[in-house]
């Protein structure tokens, strides 16, 4: 036996030595700096690699440890790390997650600490800083900001007779009847993403509740919201709306190229992928407008992620450090540039790359019309359904009146056990939500 | 030598299961009355939050989702997956079978691999290649269709097509399964059978009804009941392709159960809905185990 451990030391010592330095390889370095953990998800981890690095080089005493999760798998992650206490000190997070998270409790108030920091709260758009006031504290920094505009071709508008976008919705109506006459003659005047948010959108732009008082209840048969839902399934009965995304309409961008399609509404991810994919002689030949509203201009949604700092981090200054730099004006800026998100500072709208362009113009004025979706944690459950009738209706299985009175029937369903904590008092009498 | 409890060979037996059967018990008995347990409750999203919420509501959850619309059109769906699902896997493997197994047939061993390969394939593969299939401008199907003078159809968008065209990619990417039992059943049917039935002036369709059928009686039941248990859980072919979409047409029972319990994490009504599968499983097992043991005889 012995002889055979000698020899094995003595051919394979290479071996060993190998397997030694892989094991002492693992141990950690510890370099002295504070170690802060921060989430990021989706594109925008790629990019904000770089907006670290000048964090790391303005602060030598702390280190931001990186971690990139995709969208699909953020929320059941985040989820996770809560349940086997995991969390990181920071995260990005969607504004429509910040309602569960709150519920949770798991998210550190930041109302103290921005009174305290001197920070410039005007300058932040108000639709997104009220998306973060949820029962009464103040759960995450706006960090980036999303809303919805419409995409036009500006040829097509004037050969329709139109020089700017209308802003009233029977105006619109008119354009995009026209749009589909010839002169432009396009086949669909206007494509909508398909999925609740346009139904949505119409309704808080005739100030339609969605939900009863604190969010307890459906409220989906209020006069505004039925105003709102026929204005929608008008459009898809005039034929101005392609019913199914995917027979009728090839790809957006290519119908769009083509003159088929003259508007679509959509995100800020859109400015990019027209830039990569219109010909060049299209390129002056689109633009963005804010959207119509029933009597004047209207709101748009106000998405967009937070920044937010989990309770019980460790490392509460460093993070605040951390959420401070990113939104600073300048680093916003910066940010801008690596990833087309939008900042959420009016100020940095001020500077040059983002002041001159003009094909933009749609979203900085809808940015001062935004509003934020009702912040109660079951708002995706209830959304999901609302799509489902919305869809339902558009394709003529159920009359708008059916839809409307299954779909509150089903939101108060799900609203239950919200209804039995309100009336046992779990939440703040001033919360708006 | 008798002691006075257990015979020696039942010790022994006990002792010789015991780890496999601890296993069994530790990580599928355990869990899954602890399943049965959560289905009692209402735990959801807010009892993450304050454990101290969580109420024992009883046969509520069960009560709630025989009232859910969605619910019957899941198992609705679901069934209608199991039955042509199944019929069709079983019917082209067996064919396929039989065909193989004639003498003329060369590169039987490369084409077992062939067929045998789509069960092996990733299904997200899968998916991505048959979303380009059912492409409804530029797909496949819809070309062929167009060359045929006929109107395109919306595969994967249409409520009335999306689900038939799911079956037959769950059919397609399974069928191999069956196909490689059937082969192998066949094989032991003894050569002598045939050779009797010829004599007696049997034709092919006649040697197939009366030698070959009976002789696999057992083997299509096994086979029937383990794709339809298969086809009772089908949730990756509806998650990857459509979502359950358009309007809920491609909605199955474990893709429900999964919407619920880890979207909107109502656990407790998951759980219902799990053990509800459960039962509906082991009636159709029960069923089916009896009519084999049957046919055995």
């Amino acid at each position: 036996m012995r002889d055979r451990f000698i020899d094995l030391i003595r051919l394979r010592w290479w071996l060993l030595v190998l397997l030694g330095w892989l094991i002492l390889g693992g141990c950690g370095r510890e370099d002295g700096r504070e170690r802060l953990v921060f989430w990021v998800f989706g594109r925008e981890g790629e990019q904000v690699r770089l907006l670290i690095e000048a964090f790391e080089l303005e602060h030598p005493d702390l280190r931001v440890d990186l971690q990139q999760i995709p969208w699909s798998a953020a929320y059941e992650r985040l989820l996770t790390a809560y349940v086997g206490g995991q969390l990181p000190d920071v995260a990005q997070m969607g504004n429509s997650w910040l309602a569960q998270f709150a519920e949770l409790h798991v998210l550190e108030d930041l109302s103290t600490w921005i009174r305290e920091a001197d920070l410039d709260t005007t300058d932040f758009f108000e639709g997104v800083w009220m998306a973060n006031r949820i029962d009464g504290c103040l759960c995450g920094l706006p960090w980036y900001v999303d809303t919805r505009v419409i995409f036009y071709r500006t040829d097509l508008l004037r050969r329709a007779g139109y020089e700017r976008m209308p802003t009233t919705w029977m105006e619109w109506s008119r354009l995009m009847q026209r749009l589909v006459d010839p002169p432009a003659g396009a086949r669909y005047a206007l494509w909508l993403l398909p999925d609740w948010s346009s139904l949505v959108i119409f309704g808080m732009q005739n100030d339609a509740p969605l939900l009863g008082v604190r969010g307890a209840y459906g409220n989906f048969r209020d006069e505004r919201f039925r105003r709102a839902f026929r204005f929608y399934l008008d459009l898809f009965d005039a034929r101005l709306v392609p019913l199914s995304g995917t027979t009728q309409l090839g790809s957006v961008y290519q119908e769009f190229a083509r003159g088929q399609l003259a508007l679509f509404i959509s995100g800020p991810w859109s400015v990019g992928e027209l830039r990569d994919r219109l010909p060049d002689s299209l390129q002056n030949r689109w633009a963005t407008a804010p959207l119509p509203g029933p009597d004047g201009p209207g709101v748009s949604l106000a998405g967009g992620a937070s920044l937010v700092i989990f309770r019980g981090t460790r490392h509460p200054e460093a993070a605040r450090k951390l959420v401070r730099f990113l939104t600073r004006p300048d680093v916003q800026l910066r940010f801008y540039e690596l990833t087309g998100d939008l900042p959420v500072r009016r100020s940095v709208w001020q500077l040059p790359p983002l002041r001159d362009d003009r094909q933009i113009d749609g979203f900085r004025e809808q940015l001062a019309r935004i509003r934020p979706l009702p912040a109660i944690p079951e708002w995706e459950a209830i959304a999901a359904r609302i799509q489902y009738y919305a869809e339902a209706a558009k394709r003529g299985l159920l009359s708008p009146e059916e839809a409307l009175t299954m779909l509150d029937r089903e939101v108060d369903l799900l609203l239950d056990k919200r209804r039995r904590r309100i009336s046992a008092g779990k939440y703040r009498p001033a919360a708006h939500y | 030598m008798k002691g006075g409890g257990l015979s020696i060979e039942l010790r022994a037996a006990g002792w010789f299961l015991g780890p496999a059967l601890s296993v069994i018990l530790m990580f599928q008995l355990i869990p899954a009355g602890a399943a049965f347990l959560l289905s009692l409750t209402d735990f959801d999203l807010y009892t993450f939050a304050a454990p101290d919420t969580l109420r024992i509501v009883g046969l509520h959850n069960y009560q709630l989702l025989l009232q859910d619309g969605r619910f019957w059109l899941a198992l609705r769906n679901t069934l209608y997956f199991v039955g042509l699902g199944g019929i069709l896997t079983l019917g082209l493997s067996l064919g396929t079978a039989l065909w193989l197994n004639q003498r003329f047939v060369r590169f039987r061993a490369l084409l077992r691999t062939v067929y045998f390969a789509p069960v092996v394939t990733t299904l997200v593969a899968v998916a991505i290649v048959w979303r380009y299939i059912y492409h409804a401008r530029y797909g496949l199907l819809n070309q062929g269709l167009q060359l045929l003078g006929l109107e395109p159809v919306d595969w994967l968008g249409d409520p009335r097509w999306a689900l038939p065209s799911l079956v037959l990619m769950a059919v397609w990417k399974n069928y191999g399964y069956s196909l490689l039992i059937f082969m192998a059943a066949l094989q032991a049917v003894p050569e002598e059978l045939y050779d009797a039935a010829r004599i007696d002036g049997a034709g092919c369709w006649q040697q197939f009804r009366h030698v070959t059928l009976p002789a696999l009686r057992p083997v299509i039941l096994l086979t029937g009941l383990i794709t339809a248990n298969g086809y009772f859980q089908v949730f990756a072919e509806p998650y990857v392709m459509t979502g359950g979409g358009p309007l809920d047409a491609t909605l199955t029972m474990v893709l429900l159960l999964y919407e619920q319990g880890f979207r909107w994490w109502r656990l407790g009504y998951a759980a219902a809905l799990a053990f509800v599968l459960f039962v509906l499983m082991l009636l159709l097992s029960v069923v089916l185990l009896r009519l084999q043991r049957e046919s055995q005889r």
